[in-house]
């Protein structure tokens, strides 16, 4: 590991500043970066530690729910109205990591961990374009089994791990980033990369910027929500598919539907085909939601070897539809 | 005699007081940290390390040419058969290449990254399957190879029923919290090692050997092992490395493998492919059985994964043939992983016997009854003592496998369908030397020396026990000092073996002890030595199975095994393709219990073992760049307390006196054979799936 300097600051201009500097990173929680460190897979000059930014509120407000990117993951899973109106988005993070990871680790440092692609997270650089640019993917011809079903690139087929950035696109969330130029304000079903020919650009955040908040839109429906996630290990394990449901239902008639997965591609991916299909379904009817949920399916290119994900896939997001 | 004896060393261990062999005082030792090769095979052609030695705070970088010269040695002690820096042939990715010395780890670590090898002559690393199976020689080749009484053949053909199956088990890794660590320290020709090993002893035969001392040159500490599970048994690469590193700078050297390099450095328990053949009589006597196996091997070495050994032991056939073989594989080392041999190969026997009661419309517990030999099936000879009967009743009364309805999916929760399996188990019961060393005082206060260290399995509290039951003496008396080359010599903390060996030791000690003082078990200590105008007594005490060295179980004319039976219920969710243990009951007879509390443990956390094997571990080999792809806990993922439902663990009454003076056997390993086939079973049980391949995965249980 290479040697570097820690800096604290408690302003989030004096924290853009530092971070204009070049071969400098913020370090908040740490639960990630301190991983990256150690494997090699970044190796900054500086740290700028940010968590003494006045970023870790939890505000509900009649817009909607705004969440600033350094609360933790466990202060938001058990903050009261996340927990009685926004079920998904307290299950997404109450699946994830453990109980210590989450004590730990903040909101938008969640967004920006990095696939668990087993090439990229190597005790050595192996061929890999996101770790080393044009170091080739050994994932797209090797042990394909966790990788993408959807969005891949020859030069990249790994999965985004973030369980958050699914329910948060389901609920058509909001990130807001700061930087030198002032507030942008991205769509959480747009703020991670699809690979294409840039697979080392894991997400829209530029350099220099910080997320500073998360927002979520006043929605009544998040009241029906889930959270599915399927993994081997009951606990402390990572999505091998998930699934966030959003749900307005009238009796057992689906009015409205929002749905994304997870585990499939590098961003959530939303089944906006799937959404309008299950309108009019009732959602015991698991047949006619199964085949509306699979007509959305047309662009998924498994690899050898994970094609199961499909299967899996359709019936995750029917499960958790059901259980909105 | 006792029940629910704590462990003395619980507190040192719950305070972090407990020393572990990177705990060793370093105030003036270098860090070491190994580079290894990233080519499964080829030539090493060039070593760059100027911009190591450049690297601040680097102190030496040493190649092959930096060592001295080094004696030959055989495997065992040593783990895999090569000097521990390569010269030019790779035998594996992630061999040691050079030692980077530098005066803090974290300088070593980074420096190493700088050090630039080149290779001539790689080509992709050939899979598992794809090479020749060949009969394996040599050290690692553990028991016979090829077995067999009777005709097979026509056994088979007489049957009424037959089955015949293959089935396959993962590459795993031992995993133990604690790493390898070594520090070594050179005081003239004397050495001294603070080492994570399972064996003073073969640590120090080793390190003589090699450097040519006598082994009273060499001192080996280590009281504690943060769990090894079998790759710490043997001698690798890194402590004859440290050692040399210690003497060629003169400073001692402080050496601590890092998670990837446990991957590679330190065994793994090696793929296997396993075909069972069965052949029985329509009322389920079995005719013939046929075991044969292959496993991944390395280039050197020959370690062989004897999967058919049980298969020689377990049932009354008449006609019996194993063989097993190995493919030689650019890959690392394999070695001895808990449980060795039948775990992996009761697997596919206890699949095979499930498979066989489906085919016979026969219950699975009721097939193994009816097979139940009175001698050992292929010697003749008489078991020292077999409760498996035993067994398989008492675990079927506690699960209540009588409620059970044979018809596959008849049980169902909601989304889940649930299944009932079982299985048989067995281990080999292998045994070694063992030696203690026993003083009284004045005060009536007994310590109890010897060279075992406690690996987590609590054999300070079994040494306290038996010492204390055979004066007669309250066990809070006993302390225990252990872990020191140049106590009462132990050979290992390994092969379930311990508690027959030292527990039998510590006995003869104690035994000795009475008979010096004139006394009689319960006779108050202090007053028995103020008697003989003792200020102290000391007595000594050994142990050794017939012939004095390690012995494996058929020995003496006995068939020497231990035995258990395991029960459990799955749930599988078909839709998503999970698979849940949600209760297990295990009954197990393993000799005379000395701890229950201790003995229990053991076996939760063997059954929990057995989960890891049946449902999440596995090494995956990238075929293209020829080495184990995730080195790491998160890649590599072993069970949590969350995957684990209720465990309901017993023991029948068992005392063995032929396998050790205290009536006990090894019970270490046994907990975590015949869970997979049991979780297999079950999963058949409630999906109709008949799982061949560990471990039962996602993609295994999708319809």
């Amino acid at each position: 590991m290479r040697t570097f300097s820690y800096h604290r600051v408690s302003d989030v201009d004096v924290a853009l500043a530092a971070l204009r500097q070049p071969e400098t990173q913020a370090i908040a929680g740490g639960t990630e970066l301190v991983n990256w460190l150690k494997e090699g897979i970044e190796a900054p000059a500086r740290l700028v530690d940010i968590t003494g930014l006045p970023l870790a509120g939890v505000e509900s407000t009649p817009d909607g729910l705004r969440i600033g990117a350094l609360a933790r993951m466990s202060d938001v899973a058990a903050h009261p109205v996340v927990r009685d109106r926004y079920p998904v988005l307290a299950q997404s993070l109450l699946r994830a990591a453990s109980a210590q990871l989450r004590n730990m680790a903040t909101i938008g440092g969640n967004l920006l961990q990095r696939t668990r692609c087993p090439y990229f997270r190597a005790d050595t650089a192996l061929p890999c374009n996101k770790r080393v640019p044009g170091s080739g993917c050994a994932a797209r011809h090797g042990d394909t089994s966790a990788q993408a079903i959807f969005g891949w690139s020859e030069h990249c087929v790994a999965t985004h791990p973030s369980d958050l950035a699914v329910a948060l696109a389901a609920l058509d969330a909001t990130i807001v980033v700061r930087g030198e130029a002032g507030e942008r304000r991205i769509p959480a079903t747009e703020f991670h990369r699809l690979p294409g020919d840039e697979p080392e650009r894991h997400t829209e955040l530029r350099a220099g910027e910080l997320i500073t908040a998360v927002e979520v839109p006043a929605e009544s429906g998040a009241e029906h929500s889930h959270y599915l996630k399927v993994r081997e290990r009951v606990s402390y394990e990572f999505a091998v598919v998930s699934a966030a449901a959003v749900v307005q239902l009238s009796g057992t008639t689906i009015t409205g539907a929002r749905l994304a997965l997870g585990g499939v591609a590098h961003r959530p991916w939303r089944l906006g085909g799937a959404e309008q299909a299950v309108v009019g379904l009732s959602v015991s009817d698991r047949p006619a939601l199964l085949a509306a949920v699979a007509a959305d399916f047309g662009d998924a290119r498994p690899l050898p070897g994970n094609e199961y994900k499909i299967t899996l896939a359709q019936r995750a997001a029917v499960r958790a539809l059901q259980a909105a | 005699m006792t029940t629910g004896l704590t462990r003395p060393d619980g507190p040192a261990k719950l305070t972090g007081t407990a020393h572990y062999a990177a705990d060793a005082d370093t105030s003036d030792a270098l860090a070491a940290a190994l580079v290894t090769t990233t080519v499964p095979n080829g030539r090493l052609t060039a070593l760059h390390t100027a911009d190591a030695e450049a690297a601040p705070g680097v102190v030496r970088v040493l190649t092959r040419a930096d060592l001295p010269p080094l004696g030959e040695l055989s495997t065992p002690p040593l783990g895999f058969p090569v000097p521990p820096l390569l010269e030019d042939t790779v035998h594996h990715e992630g061999e040691p290449i050079a030692v980077v010395l530098a005066e803090t780890w974290e300088q070593a670590r980074h420096a190493a990254t700088l050090v630039r090898a080149e290779y001539a002559d790689v080509t992709p690393a050939v899979p598992f399957g794809q090479a020749e199976d060949v009969v394996p020689h040599g050290g690692l080749v553990f028991g016979e190879t090829d077995e067999s009484k009777g005709d097979v053949t026509a056994g088979l053909a007489a049957a009424d029923v037959s089955v015949t199956a293959t089935y396959t088990t993962a590459d795993r890794h031992h995993s133990p919290i604690e790493p390898h660590a070594t520090l070594a320290r050179w005081d003239g020709d004397q050495l001294v090692l603070h080492s994570s090993v399972q064996s003073v002893l073969f640590a120090q035969a080793a390190l003589a050997a090699l450097f040519g001392v006598p082994p009273e040159n060499v001192r080996v500490f280590c009281p504690f092992v943060g769990g090894g599970f079998g790759c710490k048994g043997f001698v690798w690469p890194h402590i004859p490395l440290a050692a040399a590193a210690a003497r060629v700078t003169g400073r001692p050297v402080k050496l601590v493998l890092t998670r990837a390099q446990m991957f590679t450095l330190a065994g793994h328990q090696p793929a296997t492919r396993q075909t069972v053949s069965l052949g029985a009589t329509s009322d389920g006597r079995l005719t013939a059985l046929r075991h044969t196996s292959s496993n991944a091997s390395a280039q050197l070495g020959d370690y062989c994964e004897n999967t058919p050994h049980g298969s020689t032991w377990m049932y009354a056939s008449p006609a019996i043939e194993t063989s097993t073989r190995i493919q030689r594989l650019h890959r690392p080392g394999p070695t001895p992983m808990r449980s060795p041999h039948e775990g992996p190969g009761m697997f596919a026997l206890e699949s095979a016997m499930d498979e066989l009661a489906h085919e016979l419309g026969m219950d699975p517990v009721e097939l193994r009854l009816r097979n139940e030999p009175e001698v050992d099936p292929l010697t003749g000879e008489p078991f020292s003592s077999r409760k498996l009967v035993e067994c398989l009743r008492e675990g079927a009364r506690r699960f209540g496998w009588s409620e059970r309805n044979p018809e596959i999916g008849s049980m169902r929760d909601g989304h889940e369908l649930i299944g009932w399996g079982m299985a048989a188990a067995t281990m080999d019961s292998p045994r070694s030397p063992s030696s203690a060393r026993l003083r009284i005082d004045h005060t009536g206060h007994v310590v109890v020396e010897t060279g075992m260290q406690e690996i987590g399995t609590g054999l300070p509290a079994m040494v306290q026990a038996v010492a204390a039951e055979t004066l007669g003496c309250p066990p809070e008396d006993v302390a225990v000092r252990h872990g020191d080359s140049d106590f009462p010599p132990h050979t290992g903390t390994f092969g379930s073996m311990s508690t027959m060996g030292l527990g039998s030791a510590v006995r003869a000690a104690a035994e000795s002890a009475l008979e010096k003082l004139g006394a009689e078990p319960g006779d108050p200590l202090a007053g028995a030595l103020a008697e003989a105008g003792l200020t102290e007594l000391e007595s000594e005490g050994r142990w050794s199975p017939e012939g004095g060295g390690m012995t494996r179980g058929r020995t003496g004319g006995y068939s020497i095994h231990t035995y258990g039976s395991i029960f459990v219920e799955v749930r599988v969710d078909p839709d998503l393709g999970l698979l849940r243990m949600s209760r297990a009951v295990g009954v197990y007879a393993g000799g005379r219990i000395l701890n229950p509390l201790a003995a229990r443990s053991q076996m939760i956390g063997g059954i929990t073992w057995g989960y890891g094997q049946a449902v999440l571990e596995q090494s995956v080999f990238e075929p293209n760049l020829g080495r184990f792809l995730s080195k790491n806990l998160a890649g590599y993922i072993v069970p949590v307390n969350a995957d684990i439902g209720e465990i309901d663990v017993s023991f029948v009454d068992d005392d063995d006196r032929v396998a050790s003076a205290i009536g006990a056997k090894g019970i270490g390993e046994l907990g975590a054979v015949g869970v997979s086939a049991a979780i297999a079973n079950a999963v058949f049980h409630a999906t109709g799936r008949r799982v061949r391949d560990l471990p039962i995965r996602i993609h295994h249980l999708l319809p």
